[in-house]
């Protein structure tokens, strides 16, 4: 069964913005689907039409089998939302706010108190659960969002920007929390600017920008259809005019500086590292550094828009296997 | 329903709970009253000698009622200005998104107004009795004006949440503080109407906070009377009817806007 239909969706804001422009994407039960894009790309947007806090102007979504315009009550039992902003209640502590959400679900009030202290301690929150939000730092109010959004157990879960502005540790946390809730059977529909994220997180990736999907797939397929891996070969000493006759045989091969400095495209990926390494000492070539340098999908991001995605200084995934053979 | 009502009490709760956990909110509530009672009685209680003046107990048995009106409005203002942070925000968002009717957001903040109006007027009894008031009603009579306080505070609690609602900014329903102020002026909650001068006095005659005050001043300076109640609560129908229709269309172009 999927989770999540979406046809056609638009959004066009009073003054003429259109900020959803006809988003057709399927996320199936037991899923983590990411939805990337830079800043204004329309995640939010998106994010809030699925959860019925907006109404589209055109087309249509389900979520967990019924309508977010038509049977906008029936979805929001079935959903657990952390928007972008933790609107959190500065005044209250993390336990009374996870209580507050916990009867607004119509859970009683025994079962809600029990709810509310399983998950305060679940997000790791049980040392300040009595202090008031406004002294939690960004990551422990994400927590707590997080946690909130969790008190009557969704079937499907939507994280708008779940981990931006939060240090690596914090990050981290959310991410193993969200691997662990989808684990036990949640669907996750996030949203994220960074790459890596969606990369180490997402089973598919839908790549929007400017209110459109530019491209949608798994990670690997993503990044595969860039391009595919190539290594970056360093030698010793100058000069070696046959190096580039060697690399020729692994794949197509682009001479670097200095002719000690080459890129070899890998046409069986990783698995030539091995071979090429072999075949140049076997013609007695020293190799340097080899580095093998995967397409990220910020190279996804830029053959589809010809930008780069905006924030991001991750700039390449680079697996560094630097060699000093004699 | 019983979980709908279980949401607005703990959304209610809530509210209180803030009030009184934000010296902010709850001041201008109770002492910017609090100070013009005690500058009002001590500075024009001659007024009670003025021909025209009604026979009462005293200057401050009158006023009482002046002191319970404010401090209901202020809480009403206050109450608005809550919702509209709310929206500001984003908590009211949070709301939205859970599985509960979309008027029980505006009820929840209403139920905590009629709350504090309650309070207001227990703290203005508590006052007057201290400084030697009377309550010519008795205990019915305490309970009479201390209901009418949760009262007013709701009625005008919805004018107030449908500004919140129609603006979603904190700052424009402060805005109304000094409305607050002509409203009462220009009615008869610090003096009788008959001691105006026009136009004051045709504005107080078809002011409904002029009823109110007669609602909640009745019991106070002449004892429990069916006609002072039923001014009270025609003024209370008015204000609250309007109130009502306001915070309906208020909260429908809220959810229009989204
Ligand atoms: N309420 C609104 N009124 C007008 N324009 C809006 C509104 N909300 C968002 N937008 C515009 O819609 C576009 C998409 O915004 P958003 O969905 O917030 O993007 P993202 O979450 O990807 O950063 C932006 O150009 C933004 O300025
Ligand atoms: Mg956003």
């Amino acid at each position: 069964m999927t989770a999540i239909e979406v046809q056609g969706l638009e959004r066009e804001f009073k003054g003429g913005v259109k900020a959803v422009q006809g988003i057709d994407l399927a996320v199936g039960e037991g899923e983590i689907y990411a939805f990337l894009g830079p800043n204004g790309a329309g995640k939010t947007t998106t994010v809030r039409m699925l959860t019925t806090l907006l109404r589209p102007t055109g087309g249509r979504a389900l979520v967990a089998g019924h309508d977010v315009a038509k049977e906008a009550a029936a979805v929001r039992r079935q959903i657990g939302v952390a928007l972008q902003e933790a609107a959190l209640d500065p005044l209250m502590s993390g336990h009374e706010l996870m209580r507050l959400q916990a009867t607004l679900h119509g859970l009683p009030r025994a079962e809600g108190r029990r709810r509310a202290d399983a998950l305060v301690e679940r997000v790791g929150l049980g040392y300040a659960k009595d202090r008031r939000v406004g002294t939690y730092s960004g990551g422990m109010r994400r927590r707590l969002d997080l946690g909130m959004a969790l008190v009557h157990e969704p079937r499907v879960l939507f994280l708008d920007e779940p981990t931006t502005g939060l240090d690596p540790s914090s990050r981290a946390a959310i991410w193993d929390e969200v691997r662990r809730l989808n684990d036990e059977g949640t669907t996750v529909f996030l949203t994220t600017q960074y790459l890596e994220e969606a990369d180490q997180l997402a089973d598919r990736v839908g790549i929007i920008d400017d209110g459109r999907m530019a491209i949608e797939g798994t990670p690997a397929a993503l990044k595969a259809q860039v391009g595919q891996p190539h290594l970056d070969v360093c030698l010793t000493d100058g000069a070696n005019d046959h190096a580039e006759g060697v690399l020729a045989r692994f794949g197509e091969v682009r001479p670097g500086i200095e002719g000690v400095h080459f890129q070899v495209t890998l046409a069986g990926g990783a698995g030539d590292i091995a071979p090429v390494v072999r075949a140049l000492d076997e013609a007695g070539l020293a190799v340097a550094q080899l580095n093998l340098v995967n397409p990220t999908l910020d190279d996804v991001f830029l053959a589809e828009t010809g930008r780069h995605l905006e924030g991001d200084q991750d700039t390449g995934e680079v697996a560094a296997l630097s060699l000093e053979s004699g | 329903m019983r979980a709908e009502l279980r949401a607005i009490g703990a959304l209610g709760a809530r509210s209180i709970r803030n009030t009184f956990r934000y010296p902010r909110y709850l001041g201008p509530i109770l002492i910017f009253p609090t100070l013009f009672l005690a500058v009002n009685t001590g500075g024009a209680g001659g007024a009670i000698d003025l021909p025209g003046f009604p026979e009462v107990h005293g200057f401050l048995d009158f006023q009482l009622a002046a002191g319970i009106l404010q401090a209901s409005l202020l809480a009403a203002v206050m109450g608005g200005t809550g919702l509209a942070l709310d929206i500001e925000l984003g908590f009211t968002d949070r709301l939205l998104a859970a599985p509960i009717r979309r008027p029980t957001i505006v009820l929840g903040r209403l139920a905590a107004t009629f709350a504090l109006g309650m309070f207001a007027a227990i703290w203005f009894l508590a006052i007057g009795f201290a400084f030697g008031a009377i309550v010519k009603g008795g205990v019915l009579g305490v309970i009479f004006v201390i209901l009418f306080g949760g009262l007013t505070a709701t009625a005008f609690g919805g004018i107030a949440s449908a500004i919140a609602l129609k603006s979603g900014t904190a700052s424009v329903v402060q805005g109304m503080f000094p409305l607050v102020f002509v409203i009462l002026f220009v009615s008869s909650a610090f003096f009788p109407a008959e001691l105006m001068q026009e136009p004051s006095q045709t504005i107080a005659h078809y002011n409904p906070v002029s009823l109110v005050a007669t609602g909640i001043r009745g019991p106070v300076v002449s004892g429990l009377r069916a006609s002072d109640t039923l001014d009270g609560l025609l003024g209370l129908a008015i204000i609250g009817g309007l109130g009502f229709v306001l915070s309906a269309w208020g909260l429908r172009a809220r959810l229009r806007a989204s």
